[in-house]
C-alpha cells in the first residue's frame, strides 16, 4: 500500500466538508473522484495536498504520518480548474520552477523540460508568457509543471472543466495516456462528470455532500451502483427512479406500469420498492419481444452534440430517454416507450440495491 | 447634430485644458521674465513680446544669502519623501499580503477590521492628528529634525500603501500562492520569489501614491518644523510676494512640481487601469 487515507473528516464552522473518508491507494495507480458540485472532491485534494488540515484522520504515504509535513516538503502536485501558472515566467520557466528547487544540474533540468514538453505539446511555446497562451496550452503548462517533478501524488481538481468539450475530449485522451505511463506515481482526478469517470477508467471513489458512498474499479462502480444516491450521482442524466410496488408475482411501477417478475428480480418478496432504470436504457423503438411497453407524452427534447434527451410523462411519472443521435420530437406527442425488466435495479425503500441487473446483459453502453 | 456635438465636445476638451494647463504655462513664461516683462501687461510669447530672462531661476539657487536657497529644502523633501514612502512601501507591501492571505482573529478583530484600522488613517482631518504627533516628537526630541518628519509620513503614507497593495493581492490568485509552496517554496520563498515578481504594478502605483502625498504635504512640515529643518512645501509657501519677485515664484512653484511630472512619465506604462488590475488573467 503506497497511500493511505485514515478516517479524514473535516469540519469548517460546524459545517461538515469532509466526512470520515477511508481509502488506499495503491503505487502508480489512477484514482478518480466523482461527485457533484459541493461533494467535497476539493476539499479531499487540498487536504491531501496538505494545503488545508484535517479536522481528525490523517493520510499515510509509504506508512509516513502526513500531517505534521508542511506543503512545501511533502512531495504533492496539484492542477487547479482555474489555470494557474506563474504569470512573469515563460512556459519554459514555469515547468523548470520546481526543478530549480532542488540541486539538479543546469542540463538536466534542461533536459527533463523539453521532454515533458515534447509530450504535452508544448514544445513550441516555451518562451511565451502564459497570458499569450490559450486556455488549454495555459493547463497543459501546468500539468507538465507537475509532471516534471515526478513527485509522490499529483492530483488534479477537475482540471478541465474550464474548457470547451471538443478540447476537453481531445486533452482528456491526451492526458489519460501520459497517466498511464507515468511510473509510480499516485494520480487522484476529481470531476463530476460521469462521462469523463467512465472515459477516465481507474479506480473511483463517490463522493455526496462530504460522504463517502462507494469505491471501487470505476466500471464496475458503474455497473453495481450500490445505493440510489450512488446510481443518482452516476448516472448523467440522473436515472429515472420510479416507487413501485411488486404483489403476487408483478411488479407494478409508478401507476399501473406492470412488470413480470423475471430474471434478476425474480427473487423479489412482496412489498414497496424504488425502481431505477438508466435514460439510456429507455428506447423509442421496441428492441425485443420481452419489452415493456408503455404510452407518455414527450414534454420537452434537447439536443445536446450529438444526443437527444427526451424528457415523457406517464400519469404523474416524469421519464427521461437518452436517445443516441439527432431526433426531432414534437412536443405533446404521445410516443410509445420500450425497456426490458433485465435493466431494472431495484432499490429498498432505505435506499440500499436489492436487486441490479447482471454485468453480462445491461444494454447501457459503457463509453 | 452630430456637427453640433463635436463642436461642444472639442468646446469642452479646450476649455478644459486651458483650464488645467493654463496656470503652468502662465507660471512658466512668467518665471522667465524681468520686472519689465511682469508689470508691462499681458506678455506670453518669449522673444516677441518681452525679453527672457533666467534672473528669477538664478535667484532660486542663489546661496549668497541674498538671494532664496531652494537646494536644502529641496534635498530635504527629497529625502524625506523618498525614505518615507519606500519604508512605507515596504511595511504595507508585507501588512497587506499578511491581510490578504492569512486570518487574523484577536477577540471580535478580524482582517477587515485591521484593514478599516490602517484606512481610517486617513479618514481624521490632519488637524486631529497634529497635536499627538508634535507632542510624541517634542517627547522624542525629534521636533524640527528630517528624522521626526520621516516617522510622521511613514504613519501617514503606509495606509495608502495597505490599501493600494491590499486591493492587488486580493486580484492574485491564492491558489498561485498554493502552487509556489505545492513546488517547494516555503511561504517566505513563495512571497519574495512568486508573489513579489508578479505585483511590480502595484508596487509602482502605491509607490507613486505615497510619493506624490509625501511630496506635496504641507501641513505636517509647516508644523513640525521650525528653523533648521525645512521642507519644499512650507520654503515655497514661505516666499512673500512682497519681497519675492513673481518670476522668481513661478520659478520656484515650477521647480517643486518637476520631480512628480518626471515620475509619472517614467512609470506611465503601469498607470493604465489594465496593467493594475488585469496583472493575472
Amino acid at each position: 500500500m503506497s497511500l493511505i487515507l485514515e478516517n479524514m473528516t473535516k469540519v469548517v464552522d460546524g459545517v461538515t466538508h469532509l466526512d470520515n473518508v477511508s481509502l488506499e491507494m495503491e503505487k502508480g495507480s489512477f484514482n478518480v473522484i466523482l461527485g457533484p458540485t459541493l461533494a467535497g472532491k476539493t476539499t479531499m485534494l487540498r487536504l491531501m495536498a496538505g494545503l488545508e488540515r484535517p479536522t481528525s484522520g490523517r493520510m499515510l504515504i509509504k506508512g509516513q504520518d502526513m500531517n505534521p509535513i508542511p506543503v512545501w516538503k511533502r512531495k504533492v502536485s496539484m492542477v487547479y480548474q482555474q489555470f494557474i501558472n506563474y504569470p512573469n515566467l515563460n512556459v519554459y520557466e514555469n515547468i523548470a520552477f520546481p526543478l530549480r528547487r532542488g540541486k539538479l544540474k543546469a542540463d538536466e533540468i534542461d533536459h527533463k523540460v523539453r521532454t515533458v514538453a515534447e509530450l504535452l505539446h508544448i514544445g513550441e511555446l516555451l518562451t511565451r508568457k502564459p497570458k499569450d497562451l490559450s486556455g488549454g496550452q495555459q493547463q497543459r503548462t501546468a500539468l507538465a509543471r507537475s509532471l516534471v517533478k515526478g513527485d509522490d501524488l499529483l492530483l488534479l481538481d477537475e482540471p478541465l472543466i474550464n474548457l470547451d468539450y471538443k478540447l476537453r475530449e481531445q486533452i482528456r485522451e491526451e492526458f489519460r495516456n501520459i497517466f498511464d505511463e507515468n511510473g509510480d506515481t499516485i494520480i487522484v482526478y476529481s470531476t463530476t462528470d460521469p462521462l469523463e469517470a467512465l472515459h477516465l477508467g481507474g479506480q473511483l471513489l463517490v463522493l455526496n455532500e462530504g460522504r463517502p458512498l462507494q469505491s471501487g474499479a470505476t466500471h464496475r462502480v458503474f455497473r453495481n451502483p450500490q445505493t440510489e444516491e450512488v446510481a443518482r450521482v452516476f448516472n448523467d442524466p440522473p436515472m429515472n427512479m420510479i416507487d413501485g410496488v411488486v404483489v403476487n408475482g408483478r411488479a407494478v411501477l409508478g401507476q399501473g406500469l406492470s412488470v413480470p417478475v423475471t430474471g434478476h428480480i425474480s427473487g423479489l418478496k412482496d412489498g414497496t420498492y424504488r425502481f431505477g432504470l438508466r435514460a439510456s436504457d429507455l428506447f423509442l423503438l421496441r428492441q425485443s419481444k420481452n419489452d415493456v411497453e408503455f404510452s407518455a407524452t414527450i414534454e420537452l427534447g434537447e439536443i445536446s452534440g450529438s444526443e437527444t434527451f427526451i424528457h415523457a410523462r406517464h400519469h404523474d411519472v416524469s421519464w427521461v430517454i437518452h436517445e443516441f443521435g439527432i431526433h426531432e420530437h414534437s412536443l405533446g406527442e404521445q410516443a410509445s416507450i420500450y425497456f426490458n425488466s433485465r435493466d431494472l435495479f431495484v432499490f429498498g425503500t432505505e435506499g440500499g440495491l436489492t436487486a441490479g441487473p447482471e454485468e453480462s446483459t445491461s444494454t447501457a453502453p459503457i463509453y | 447634430m452630430l456637427g453640433l456635438y463635436r463642436f461642444l465636445k472639442y468646446t469642452a476638451i479646450i476649455a478644459w485644458s486651458a483650464f488645467v494647463v493654463g496656470p503652468f504655462l502662465w507660471a512658466l513664461t512668467t518665471s522667465f521674465k524681468t520686472a519689465e516683462g511682469v508689470v508691462s501687461g499681458a506678455r506670453y510669447i518669449p522673444w516677441l513680446q518681452y525679453k527672457p530672462s533666467l534672473e528669477g531661476w538664478k535667484n532660486l539657487f542663489d546661496r549668497s544669502g541674498k538671494g532664496i536657497d531652494i537646494v536644502a529644502p529641496y534635498l530635504s523633501s527629497i529625502t524625506v519623501t523618498l525614505s518615507a514612502s519606500f519604508i512605507s512601501l515596504v511595511l504595507g507591501t508585507l501588512a497587506a499580503y499578511g491581510l490578504s492571505r492569512y486570518k487574523y482573529k484577536l477577540g471580535p478583530i478580524k482582517n477587515a477590521d485591521i484593514t478599516f484600522f490602517f484606512i481610517s488613517q486617513r479618514i481624521m482631518p490632519p488637524i486631529v492628528l497634529s497635536i499627538p504627533f508634535f507632542l510624541m516628537l517634542q517627547a522624542l526630541g525629534l521636533l524640527d529634525t528630517l528624522l521626526g518628519l520621516i516617522l510622521v509620513y511613514i504613519a501617514l503614507l503606509m495606509p495608502i500603501a495597505v490599501w493600494v497593495m491590499v486591493d492587488f493581492f486580493s486580484s492574485i490568485p491564492v491558489e498561485l500562492d498554493e502552487t509556489a509552496m505545492l513546488d517547494g517554496c516555503s511561504p517566505v520563498e513563495c512571497f519574495l520569489r512568486v508573489i513579489l515578481p508578479n505585483c511590480k504594478p502595484g508596487l509602482v502605483v502605491g509607490g507613486l501614491f505615497c510619493v506624490f502625498f509625501g511630496w506635496n504635504d504641507f501641513f505636517f512640515a509647516f508644523i513640525l518644523t521650525f528653523t533648521k529643518t525645512q521642507l519644499l512645501p512650507v520654503a515655497v509657501v514661505a516666499l512673500n510676494s512682497s519681497v519675492t519677485p513673481w518670476w522668481t515664484l513661478s520659478a520656484s512653484a515650477l521647480i517643486s512640481v518637476v520631480p512628480l511630472v518626471v515620475l509619472a512619465f517614467i512609470v506611465e506604462k503601469y498607470l493604465s487601469s489594465g496593467n493594475l488590475s488585469g496583472a493575472i488573467k
